[in-house]
């Protein structure tokens, strides 16, 4: 099945059985000639090779980057925008290859590539494109005859190591504001997923000059460490996990170059007893709220992995929240009628299975789930779990650790204030969603939540311009919204006198 | 007393093969998304420890910290280092062998817990 997928797909662009890297607008061997095989979770076996990459690609990378960096930086604004515009239109031409070459690779449901992953990748290129031809530096008028100039210049070549759980979208929210901002790119996917962004690259490589984004793939220790510490990179930008983002910190205090970090949480999903106040569109949507934890197999940063329901409703919530959950499809992810997919490698199956196992030592409740899910054929030995609900309470490691799948822990608040308590009560700070009727009740929570992003009567969007990033130790800086772009420029102060007479100092 | 950090023989077994190709190592345990809640594999003093690093023990001869937030929550829990087939993992030295370490849990008796306790180390 996931063969003749694929020979579908390869009379429309080239599938490749084996992927060079992407360095100077080239398909360029590994220096050591070594590959390594990528495994789609949809069935646990190969689909192509990789490049394994070492600290000689990654410096013939920057070679690339830093021969291209002086006129793409110089490059209009208006010409970088138009570029990458043509990026959105071809990826947009070719959403559904994109979107089945993701499921693929990643092991989502082919539902999410093709109405979220892709097209919200499509709209990342088409937003900084505007972002960049409406910036503007500013002025400032010190006195009569002295005036402060402020122009946005970029970095150079700056550093992105990418993560496995939306690996094109996390892709495009990295390289579309470094573009935009006119820097040139050395990238790493995660070794997880490396396939889909060689796809795109076949696709829209074409587009850019040669050098200004550049491909390489391989494990981390072998590729991403020697981008992360290297002197030839202005800025290291990687969204992934605490002790590697602390590690990515220390590398770049070696160079003093400034780092953005996306590193997860433990997001709460609080829901007031107004809910349930009327049984109508409203109520349905929080239930479709609670559920959302399941979204890419709980595969998200903002995974809303706590769910916090108000004692006075919690049987009669929960009564109908289960039900939800027990109706979330499961099978296979190229099929569009699949909600959730398979896992995205065999360790993070494990990690999840271990965690249910945890979970059920430290005394919570499985309320459904709990276990592997079985699929028949091809699938067999894919990475499939059951969506799963435990209840207990908020010390528990089931609810203070990012499982990164689709387990759900809940429990229950009296009031406010103890539903703000809970809410906090986390190393992480990302995201966080709030269901309720009461306006007052969602600004008082929404501002006293400690997380970049509280979701309100909503959740698991992530438009263009809604600034997303942590608190915390969820990360540092602020992707999605034009604020990005400060994170890939210099500011340049040309401070003017317009007196001829001499300052009176000497 | 009770260990804090122990590890499977398949960990055990793949720290030597570690040892081997890059010297003496060292791990932290890490939290967040993707690759997180799982614990990292570096050579020894790769990663700079801190002041908010708590040593949990050793595992084959190999320090495991974690950070001292983390453990507050995880401290009525002993960490079993295990090794799975597996692919990425941040820098971790054993990504390249096609496995990964992996962190499963126990949660301590009483009986442990007041040892831990009494010993200062809760």
């Amino acid at each position: 099945m996931l063969h003749e997928v694929i020979e579908t797909l390869n009379s429309r662009v080239a599938i490749r059985s084996r992927y060079d890297n992407y360095i100077g607008g080239e398909w360029v061997a590994p220096a050591d000639g070594q590959y390594f095989d990528n495994i789609s979770p949809l069935t646990g076996k190969p689909v192509c090779q990789i490049a394994r990459s070492t600290a000689a690609d990654v410096e013939k990378a920057l070679d690339a980057a830093h021969a291209a960096k002086d006129s793409w930086g110089k490059t209009a604004p208006a010409k970088r925008a138009e570029l990458l515009n043509k990026v959105a239109d071809r990826m947009q031409e070719n959403l559904d290859i994109l979107a089945q070459i993701e499921t693929i690779d990643n092991g989502k449901p082919i539902r999410e590539t093709r109405m979220a992953d892709i097209p919200l990748a499509i709209d990342h290129f088409r937003y900084f494109a505007a972002c960049i031809r409406t910036q503007e530096g500013s002025i400032g008028e010190l006195d009569d005859n002295t005036v402060a100039y402020h122009y946005h210049e970029p970095l150079g070549v700056v550093g992105q190591i990418i993560p496995w759980n939306f690996p094109i979208l996390m892709a495009a929210w990295k390289i579309a504001p470094a573009l935009a901002a006119g820097n040139c790119i050395v990238l790493k996917p995660a070794e997880q997923t490396p396939m889909s962004i060689m796809v795109l690259m076949d696709l829209v490589g074409d587009i850019l000059p040669p050098g200004v984004l550049n491909i390489i793939n391989g494990f981390g220790v072998e590729a991403g460490k020697p981008l992360a510490q290297s002197s030839r990179i202005s800025k290291i930008a990687f969204t992934g996990e605490t002790t590697t983002g602390r590690l990515i910190m220390q590398y770049a205090t070696e160079n003093l170059i400034p780092v953005t970090l996306e590193l997860g949480g433990k997001s709460p999903n609080i829901f007031f007893e107004d809910v349930m106040a009327k049984d109508d569109d409203f109520f349905q949507k929080s239930l479709e709220g609670f559920a959302m934890f399941a979204l890419n197999q709980g595969e998200v940063c903002t995974c809303p992995s706590r769910a916090l329901v108000q004692k006075s409703i919690y049987d009669r919530f929960m009564e109908q929240a289960i039900k939800r959950v027990e109706r979330i499809r499961q099978g296979d992810p190229l099929d569009p009628k699949t909600m959730i997919g398979a896992q995205a490698s065999n360790d993070q199956l494990e990690k999840i299975l271990s965690y249910i196992d945890i979970g059920k030592e430290e005394g919570a409740e499985l309320l459904t789930g709990g276990e592997r899910a079985s699929l028949d054929g091809e699938l067999s030995e894919g990475y499939y779990v059951k969506p799963t609900v435990f209840a207990g309470n908020n010390k528990m490691r089931i609810f203070q650790e990012e499982i990164f799948g689709p387990v759900l822990s809940v429990t229950t608040f009296e009031d406010e204030e103890e539903a703000l308590e809970i809410a906090n009560d986390t190393l992480y700070g990302l995201g966080a969603g709030l269901w309720t009727r009461d306006v007052n009740t969602a600004y008082r929570m929404g501002r006293g939540i400690q997380a970049g992003r509280v979701w309100t009567n909503c959740y698991h969007l992530y438009p263009a311009h809604a600034a997303f990033g942590g608190y915390k130790k969820s990360g540092i800086g602020r992707e999605n919204h034009k604020m990005m772009l400060d994170h890939y420029q210099q500011t340049k102060n040309i401070l003017m006198s317009y007196s001829p007479k001499p300052m009176g100092f000497f | 007393m009770v260990d804090r950090v122990t590890a499977t023989d398949k960990a055990l077994d793949l720290i030597e093969t570690l040892k081997e190709k890059h010297g003496p190592l060292m791990f932290h345990q890490s939290g967040g998304c993707c690759d997180g809640s799982a614990p990292m594999c570096y050579p020894k003093d790769e990663f700079k420890t801190g002041g908010n690093d708590v040593l949990l023990g050793e595992i084959g001869g190999s320090q495991v910290f974690i950070d001292r937030d983390q453990f507050n929550y995880w401290k009525h829990t002993q960490l079993i280092i295990d090794v799975v087939p597996g692919r990425g993992s941040g820098f971790s030295l054993e990504a390249p062998e096609g496995v990964r370490f992996l962190t499963r849990g126990r949660v301590f008796t009483d009986q442990e817990s007041d040892e831990l306790e009494a010993a200062g180390a809760i």
